[in-house]
């Protein structure tokens, strides 16, 4: 998901030139690039800080959820939750590996984002109150990662079109437990649906937020579309996940907290009101309800986990020096 | 960042007797059991392999793409490597 960063551009110059033509026709003809082959410097660095944002966002997307690992009330919700965070982890690996391929290391990554350098996406500074919330997160923040994520299955950087194909074959098991807790606690008990209700409520219009901010506004666009980074614009996206999810929402008898949502008969869309994007702002500039302690619990888990790394390389150190010594 | 870092891997998973292991990405690991490890739980957690091997990233020599034509286009000129190069009579059939 995660990818509000396709929306700006490292401002240096723009590539010129005969071998930039020659990469521009690449691209043109679908042609993937691979790590080592010639690209623009302001394509790496597009892609470094895009990939590895998309990579933080899962990293830190398991926190407001592994949140609620030992209080899920079953053990079936309790495995699906664990294998979840387990699968975002692991999508966090295989999109640092996708940006390394790049020549930028996975400690000046991780450096990135514990220094608060990098951002990741605005969604994961939202907190997750009551067990609804794991619903309503997998319905709808995945759901809006995955409309976000199949296109970048086919970016023009092979190792980023790679890696996403596997997360979006994992992806689609996420929205659909959310979905099925929604759908539990909507035909469960009036309690049970209200808990329903006020997530759907919360997570609204952050959902709508993911996709990053409107056409008019993100004026670097253009250059990753004709990069193939992006295939789609935000707005185009966000329409398309709201076409989606009204209707699932409605199945679940629940309401999308949106007076001024109505069907267009003649475009054949749901029309959603104003969004707030001064609220965007502020949460992505580090100002959103989590922020705080979102990097509070990585940098702790960084910190507590330095004596493991270093043990271990001090013991593949001593073993490897063992087997020299064997072999001398 | 004083910390020194942690050595690259890549992982290739065999996906079922048969078939050749095939790359799927790198793991990051201090030594060769850890990155066995590591590369399970990241790679295989929907039954995608029976058999991983790892090989330190560094221990890979590859091709430059820059040479790429001097590398794989005298081939291209080969045709007569390809069984479509020469001509068999319809009579003979299949061949």
């Amino acid at each position: 998901m995660y990818t509000q960063g396709l929306n700006s551009i490292d401002k240096i110059a723009a590539p010129d030139g005969e071998q930039a033509e020659r990469f521009q026709a690449r691209i043109d003809a679908d042609d993937r690039i691979e790590p080592n082959d010639w690209m623009p410097e302001q394509y790496r660095r597009t892609l470094v800080r895009q990939i590895s944002q998309h990579a933080h966002s899962e990293i830190v997307g398991m926190l407001p959820e592994g949140n609620w690992i030992t209080r899920a009330p079953s053990l079936r919700r309790k495995a699906a939750l664990l294998a979840k965070v387990q699968d975002e982890g692991g999508h966090g690996l295989y999109l640092y590996a996708a940006a390394e391929t790049l020549g930028v290391s996975r400690e000046e990554l991780i450096d990135q984002l514990l220094s608060g350098r990098a951002k990741y996406s605005s969604i994961f500074n939202y907190p997750t109150l009551t067990w609804a919330d794991i619903g309503a997160i997998g319905w709808l923040v995945d759901g809006a990662a995955i409309m976000n994520q199949i296109p970048l299955c086919r970016c023009s950087y092979g190792p980023y079109a790679r890696a996403m194909i596997r997360v979006c074959k994992e992806e689609s098991f996420h929205q659909r437990q959310g979905y099925e807790i929604m759908l539990t606690l909507s035909r469960g008990t009036p309690e049970q649906k209200e808990m329903a209700q006020d997530a759907l409520n919360r997570w609204w219009w952050p959902c709508l937020m993911m996709f990053g901010p409107p056409d008019g506004e993100s004026q670097h666009s253009d250059t990753s579309m004709r990069w193939k980074i992006k295939r789609f614009s935000n707005d185009g996206l966000r329409q398309k996940f709201v076409d989606a999810t009204v209707p699932q929402a409605h199945f679940l008898g629940l309401t999308i907290p949106d007076p001024t949502l109505h069907f267009d008969e003649a475009g054949g869309h749901w029309v959603y009101g104003e969004i707030d994007w001064d609220e965007f702002r502020r949460v992505l500039a580090g100002d959103g309800p989590c922020n705080r302690e979102r990097l509070a619990v990585r940098r702790k888990a960084h910190e507590d986990g330095a004596w493991v790394r270093e043990a271990a390389l001090a013991y593949a150190a001593k073993r490897s020096a063992a087997t020299r010594q064997k072999a001398a | 960042m004083t910390e020194k870092a942690i050595p690259l891997w890549e992982v290739f998973i065999r996906s079922r007797n048969g078939l050749a292991h095939r790359h799927v990405g790198s793991v990051h690991a201090a030594d060769a059991t850890m990155a066995l490890q590591a590369a399970r739980d990241v790679y295989t957690r929907r039954g995608e392999g029976l058999s991983v091997w790892v090989v330190p990233s560094s221990a890979i020599t590859a091709s430059d793409p820059a040479e790429k034509g001097m590398m794989f286009e005298p081939t291209g000129t080969k045709i007569y490597r390809h069984p479509t190069f020469y001509d068999v009579p319809e009579e003979v059939g299949h061949m």
